[in-house]
């Protein structure tokens, strides 16, 4: 199935301090943003959005090795139908009880 | 494959090498897809009943930041150090392999004392789960990612036994890319538990 002997195997030593170093900047940065509480709530929460985001590209591509080759790209596949099924499961329970819920206030 | 690799001859463990243990690991791949899900249904049950507070406490009230970001450190370097592990066995070097294993042991375990203390410190207070729809969402999600840890620190523990016992071969080397598959995936899982129940808790 796949060509390489060894999965997951090519890491570096420089891929794995690059992806530390990078995952501590991002969490420290919205710590910091919502811990000093010096920017108003749009900024804060576009903040946190974005670099969990970031973050969670740093986990996959750094030290999970998640890319288009790997079993000849099922890997990734199988990773972006999970990502459409979460799109749904959680964007549609919170579309539908949005609704719910303001049809509960008017009537 | 699976009655292929019963089979305890040198070519069976020759095949196995270049073709079972990819398909073990993809395998488990989609274990921790499906997982994902799981743990996507108990984030839109929070992100429902987040406002439920029945006349308790909010996010805001009870989050302690300082406590989550220790454990998130921990959690954090804790995945790197697996990385390590892996590249050591990639290497061969089961001495190395077992170290780093072990610093992981430790971070899960200091992670796990934060959270512990924290889920102590709540329910003592008065904050359980049967407390409001909010904590009783709160507790299901990061008493659920936290059981994950739980259940990945005693495989750590196994996979420290059996590469004693066994050494690196081509039964380990797959269950050790598994496992620190299940760890990374249970930092992603983290990273939207702080992001989104306690920062964003704290500013809502």
């Amino acid at each position: 199935m796949s060509s390489s002997s060894q999965p997951s195997g090519h890491g570096t030593v420089k891929s794995y301090v690059t992806g530390l170093v990078l995952s501590l900047v991002l969490t420290v940065i919205p710590f910091g943003a919502v811990m000093l509480g010096s920017f108003s709530l749009p900024v804060n929460v576009g903040i946190i959005v974005v670099t969990a985001v970031l973050q969670v590209l740093v986990q996959l591509v750094m030290f999970m090795h998640l890319d288009f080759k790997t079993e000849d790209g099922w890997n990734m596949l199988s990773f972006v139908f999970t990502v459409l099924i979460l799109g749904l499961v959680v964007g549609g329970s919170l579309w539908i009880m949005q609704h719910l819920h303001l049809n509960m206030m008017i009537g | 494959m699976a009655t292929e690799s019963l089979h305890h001859d040198a070519h069976a463990d020759e095949h196995e090498h270049h073709d079972a243990g990819p398909t073990k690991v993809f395998g488990f791949w989609v274990y921790l897809m499906s997982d994902l899900v799981i743990f996507g249904t108990l984030f839109a049950t929070y992100a429902v009943l987040m406002k439920g507070t029945a006349g308790g406490p909010t996010g805001a009230d009870i989050f302690e930041l300082p406590l989550i970001l220790f454990g998130t450190f921990a959690l954090l370097i804790s995945s790197f150090t697996f990385g390590m592990g892996v590249l050591a066995m990639n290497a061969n070097r089961v001495g190395q392999v077992k170290m780093w294993l072990g610093i992981t042991f430790v971070l899960g375990l200091m992670f796990l004392g934060m959270e512990i203390y924290e889920f102590h410190h709540l329910i003592h207070e008065g904050f359980g789960p049967d407390r409001s729809a909010f904590l009783s969402a709160f507790f299901t999600l990061v008493g659920t990612h936290g059981l994950h840890v739980t259940f990945g620190m005693i495989w750590i523990l196994v996979m420290l036994v059996q590469l004693s016992t066994k050494g690196l071969n081509d039964k380990t080397r797959p269950r050790i890319l598994c496992l620190s598959l299940f760890w990374h995936f249970l930092d992603i899982v983290w990273i939207c538990v702080f992001s989104f129940v306690y920062l964003m808790g704290v500013l809502v």
